[in-house]
């Protein structure tokens, strides 16, 4: 599989990530040879076998319904780039 | 006598019991050369100097009182990955911006506990992608090692712990941790050498250091013996119900487990690590190493890792698909730096452009790609089957051996800018380190010895899960074996 | 299932052809200038779990609060944060599951939603996709229109709520409050077998009655316990189903079926007039009554689905299900067949009573040894009368279940009359004494001296020769008789003696 154009800029608007049209070409490029290495697994038969979606094989450890930590508002904004009122502020946001 | 700064962790663990020396003392030599070396190195992209003395001073009054705990005063260079309370962390990107965490790693937690000093954060390839330690925004950490005949060639440590690697490479730190997602301990521990060490994952806990692959992201110590590496290791292991992915398990005594010695167990010598292009000093050194184990009683069995040819495919889909969700939260808006804009999307898209490397958003695009709809099962899900079939082919090594002996890396430390032209052969470093991350096995890198360029060359020996003092016993024995103990030229 | 993966691909929904399975009701079908039209209808109910802490983090789940006051730094995702899941959530999810008499899935998995808003700390929502807890069951549902309709459930999953932006603050920017990020919610998904706004309406309110009987859920709408994203498509009657709009955020009961109405009308109106739907998310206005696009989703959302790899899969034990099911309550179905059977009520009169758990808790202790059929209708009619007037809720009524019941009970006693008792009603929510006190106190006994009434009848009989003459001719017609009685005794006469006096001394 190969990806065009289109298929990289719709990637970065995915991602966020400006990337002017200049720059698309040589993108498009590079995803292109780390795909086309990557296809080397469609010679693997995984048929009938299972996804590995962790290295641990556990099951998920629960804990208790129980109040333990927040109260800290001042920590949560002390790095935020802005904010008001123990609020965060970001830019204006039309729904 | 020795100088301070080039004891290992036991050594100035030992001096500091005997008392010939304090912990201020061992402290204020690691920051004066740090302070003289590190502009050159750039190792270190915070130092934290004052704090430093501050443990010490603490340390020492702990030692009066008799309360010693098993780091207790020893001096230490953590990598800017983990977040440390008060201490700038950036995982070396741009997009962190002055980013000061109000909380403390797990990892970086016990270390304090058990009585180390914080001397400053490590270099590192931004947010760990890298190989050579040359996508940090503060610029890439030059090896302390050289070509014998070309001084003037500016080497790379590895990477991503390029900077854990060269300090402790060059005496600016007794151990480092590290975090090691495809190779990012081991291959620059062999490129600098120093011992790597990555355990089972699961074995460390991940709360506090910052994501890049979570199914595979492991910390593990950089250390200058595998004696130092396994006591680094105790200190920084445990459960953590904090990681849900954190094995509820005790402890080892690893540092036990390095004189163990290998008689009766056998090695594995995978055929798939035999790749093209291989240096032959590389395989001699390999056949070396088996020689080695045989000596002291290990029998060396040939076995069959089948797959070992698309893993490094494989975690090259992984990997980015995990990043690229992981990194969603550098968006500018709690924290980190914020590019101006015009709309929200605007701000985004310019926050994340501008505060990304290109190595970091290539991954990201991949990853976002391979997730996409319509891709999906073709990559992500494939390539998830595919690390079954990889951990399979460790499964069966198991039935007929107890250790697995590789090299560490296909070739030895390499140039800066030498590899960066092509994204493919700078990820093909990690072809014999990645298949641990992948079957979330323990595996340690150790230096064995010099090329004809006189850089050092490892041999990587990987372990079943949960099997660390498998491998430290091994390292241990090849320590011994190789004695190992070629240092860089202070050119510096 | 094996522990620790899965073979399924993400997106291993088909459409089933057992979707569109609901028999026609021509009485819901909506008239257009081109013939009757049908309206089809899902809901994706966003419950909160009633929860202390949150789904992944220790922070309080509690409403309100300081700005950023209940965020721990998982919730606002800070570099090196992860999940660690409360047990408390998954037997919630799992107790509405049994509710809806649901498979629970004894495997299943938590997966990243990814998308980027300011209010979604960590760039993606924690939330199950592919495997969710609990899988199809279905809810009756009582109609307006007298069917009790079964409406299927799809599934539901666990996940995080996002925070809350506010958009008034500033003019220039939105402040965000995590609060409610990492709140655990139970998404309540239906299959498309409701056809009217008041179908819609009605799924909702008996929803949330089950979430409150259960106690999964606090079911406060005001505080946001409970949201609905409404799926609204028209279709010509025996047509497959069009295209969906999604009205997101939909937090009242009413404004369910006003969503509904409008967005019916409006996309009947654009395919009448040659157009066709767009498949769109739209936000309902409650000042204006419409549903309008939402900007902020028009970009083609691709939300790459992966499950999540901080965590790993949900294993619940089948012997810990059985014993949350042991211990589920008498949920409404059941109550309401129990109140036909046991108390003699109408299949009407027993729903009022079962859909709010504390009116149905309040007849019961009202009712126990009493006259049920008296007890429901002096709370449906007097005591709800009351609170709806007075804009109260029943668990601040002035009149306790017991009170009532013994008001009740004098009634029946024969103690006093039922005309004396709304007296005895008023005095009671005035002064929050036993009715039995006020009674004696006020000298409100019911008359039975039948020597005064005798007297009584007898001075009436002289007096209105007329009266008498028609109530021999008519002998039904005693209410004139009656009234006078009253009259003189003040209310105090039992209806009992009068009739029996009157019929002997007229002779009928």
């Amino acid at each position: 599989m190969s990806v065009d154009l289109q298929t990289v800029r719709r990637a970065a608007r995915l991602a966020r990530i400006y990337e002017p049209e200049s720059r698309l070409e040589s993108l498009a490029r590079e995803l292109n040879a780390i795909l086309g290495w990557i296809d080397l697994l469609e010679e693997v038969d995984v048929e009938g076998v299972e996804a590995m979606t962790s290295a641990v094989e556990l099951t998920l450890p629960l804990r208790d319904d129980v109040i333990s930590d927040g109260g800290q508002a001042k920590a949560i904004v002390a790095n935020a780039p802005q904010s008001a009122d123990g609020f965060f502020v970001v830019p204006k946001v039309v729904e | 006598m020795t100088e301070l700064t080039e004891l290992t962790l036991s050594a100035a663990r030992d001096g500091l019991v005997a008392k010939a020396f304090s912990s201020v003392e061992l402290t204020a030599a690691f920051n004066d050369a740090i302070e003289a070396v590190n502009p050159i190195l750039n190792a270190y992209v915070t130092t934290t100097p004052q704090k430093a003395m501050e443990m010490a001073e603490a340390s020492d009054a702990r030692r009066r009182c008799g309360a010693v705990g098993p780091l207790e005063g020893l001096p230490l260079g953590i990598k800017d990955l983990y977040c440390t309370q008060g201490v700038r962390t950036t995982a070396c990107s741009r997009i962190l911006g002055e980013f000061t965490p109000t909380y403390e790693s797990t990892v970086t937690a016990n270390l304090w506990r058990d009585g180390a000093v914080l001397l400053g954060k490590l270099n590192m390839d931004e947010f760990a992608m890298g190989s050579s330690n040359e996508t940090s925004r503060f610029g890439p950490v030059i090896n302390p090692w050289k070509r014998q005949e070309s001084g003037n060639v500016a080497l790379t440590p590895g990477g991503s712990s390029g900077g854990s690697a060269a300090a402790v490479a060059a005496d600016l730190c007794l151990a480092a941790t590290a975090s090691d997602t495809g190779g990012s301990i081991r291959q620059p521990a062999a490129f600098t050498g120093t011992v790597g060490l990555k355990p089972t994952y699961g074995r460390a806990s991940r709360y506090g250091m910052i994501a890049f692959a979570s199914s595979m992201d492991q910390a593990g110590p950089i250390a200058k013996t595998v004696e130092d590496s396994a006591i680094l290791l105790g200190s920084m292991c445990g459960h953590d119900p904090r990681d849900s992915t954190s094995l509820s398990l005790e402890v080892p005594d690893f540092a036990a487990a390095v004189k163990r010695g290998v008689k009766g167990l056998k090695i594995g010598v995978p055929k798939e690590y035999r790749v093209d292009g291989m240096p032959d000093e590389i395989e001699k050194l390999w056949h070396q190493g088996m020689t080695w184990l045989q000596d002291l009683g290990a029998t060396i069995v040939d076995v069959s890792l089948p797959h070992t040819k698309y893993a490094l495919p494989c975690y090259y889909i992984v990997a980015p698909a995990e990043a690229s969700s992981n990194l969603a939260r550098y968006d500018g808006m709690r924290f980190g730096t914020r590019a101006a804009g015009d709309t929200l999307t605007e701000v985004y898209e310019q926050s994340r452009a501008q505060g990304f490397g290109n190595e970091v958003k290539r991954r990201i695009l991949i990853g976002t790609y391979v997730l996409s709809a319509g891709y999906y099962d073709a990559y992500y899900l494939r390539a998830q089957r595919v690390r079954t079939k990889i951990a399979d082919d460790f499964k069966q090594a198991w039935q007929v051996c107890d250790a697995l002996l590789t090299p560490t890396a296909p070739f030895a430390a390499f140039g800066i800018g030498e590899k960066s032209a092509d994204p493919i052969q700078m990820y093909l470093n990690d072809v014999f380190t990645v298949t641990a991350n992948l079957a979330g096995l323990p595996a340690i890198s150790l230096p064995a010895s010099l090329d004809a360029h006189g850089l050092p060359l490892g041999l990587q020996v990987i372990g079943r899960a949960l099997d660390e003092e498998t491998i430290l016993a091994v390292g241990g024995a090849l320590e011994a074996q190789a004695g190992f103990n070629a240092k860089p030229k202070k050119w510096w | 299932m094996p522990v620790h993966g899965y073979v399924g691909s993400m997106i291993n929904f088909s459409i089933p052809n057992d979707l569109d399975i609901r028999a026609a009701r021509p009485d819901q079908y909506v008239a257009g200038a081109t013939g009757d039209w049908e309206i089809i209808v899902g809901l994706e109910v966003h419950a909160q779990v009633s929860a202390q802490s949150k789904l992944f983090s220790g922070a309080s789940a509690a409403y309100g609060g300081a700005p950023n006051a209940h965020v721990s730094l998982v919730d606002a995702g800070m570099p090196g944060m992860l999940p660690v899941l409360n047990r408390f959530c998954v037997e919630q999810a799992v107790r509405t599951g049994l509710g809806l008499g649901a498979k629970i899935n004894l495997w299943s998995r938590f997966d990243r939603k990814n998308y980027f808003y300011p209010d979604l700390p960590q760039g993606y929502q924690i939330s199950q996709f592919a495997y969710p807890i609990v899988g199809e069951g279905s809810l009756n549902v009582d109609c307006d229109h007298g069917e009790t309709v079964p409406i299927r459930i799809e599934r539901i999953h666990l996940e995080q709520d996002a925070g809350k932006s506010i958009h008034d603050l500033d003019p220039n920017a939105t402040y965000v409050d995590l609060n409610r990020s990492g709140c655990a919610l139970m998404e309540i998904v239906s299959k498309p077998d409701i056809r009217s706004s008041e179908e819609a309406a009605n799924y909702f309110k008996t929803l949330r009655a089950l979430v409150r009987y259960l106690g999964t859920c606090d079911g406060n709408m005001d505080e946001g316990s409970m949201r609905a994203d409404v799926n609204v498509s028209v279709r010509k009657p025996g047509s497959p189903f069009g295209t969906r709009c999604e009205i997101k955020n939909v937090n009242s009961t009413r404004y369910v079926a006003l969503a509904v109405d409008y967005e019916a009308r409006r996309q009947i109106e654009i395919l009448e007039d040659g157009g066709t739907i767009i498949q769109q998310t739209r936000l309902f206005d409650v000042k204006t009554g419409k549903t309008r696009a939402m900007r902020s989703k028009e970009d083609a959302h691709d939300y790459r689905y992966f499950p999540d790899p901080d965590l790993l899969p949900l294993v619940l034990d089948q012997a810990w299900v059985d014993a949350i099911a042991a211990s589920l309550p008498e949920l409404p179905d059941a109550k309401k067949q129990r109140f036909k059977s046991e108390y003699g009520l109408s299949a009407y009169d027993a729903s009022v009573l079962v859909a709010d758990k504390d009116a149905a808790d309040f007849f019961e202790t009202a009712a126990k040894g009493r006259d049920a059929k008296l007890v429901n209708s002096w709370m449906t009619v007097e005591l709800f009368g009351w609170l709806n007037k007075h804009d109260k809720d029943l668990a601040h009524s002035p009149v306790s279940a017991e009170r009532l019941g013994e008001l009740v009970e004098l009634i029946s006693h024969g103690t006093i009359t039922g005309k004396i008792a709304k007296d005895v009603f008023a005095r009671m929510i005035e002064t929050g004494d036993a009715p039995a006190i006020i009674v004696e106190r006020e000298g409100l006994k019911q008359e039975t001296d039948t020597g005064l009434i005798e007297a009584t009848v007898e001075a009436l009989m002289a007096a209105n020769p007329d009266k008498v003459e028609e109530a021999r001719t008519k002998p039904k017609a005693l209410g004139w008789w009656v009234g006078q009685l009253m009259k003189v005794t003040g209310g105090k006469a039992s209806p009992a003696v009068i009739n029996e006096v009157i019929k002997t001394k007229l002779g009928l």
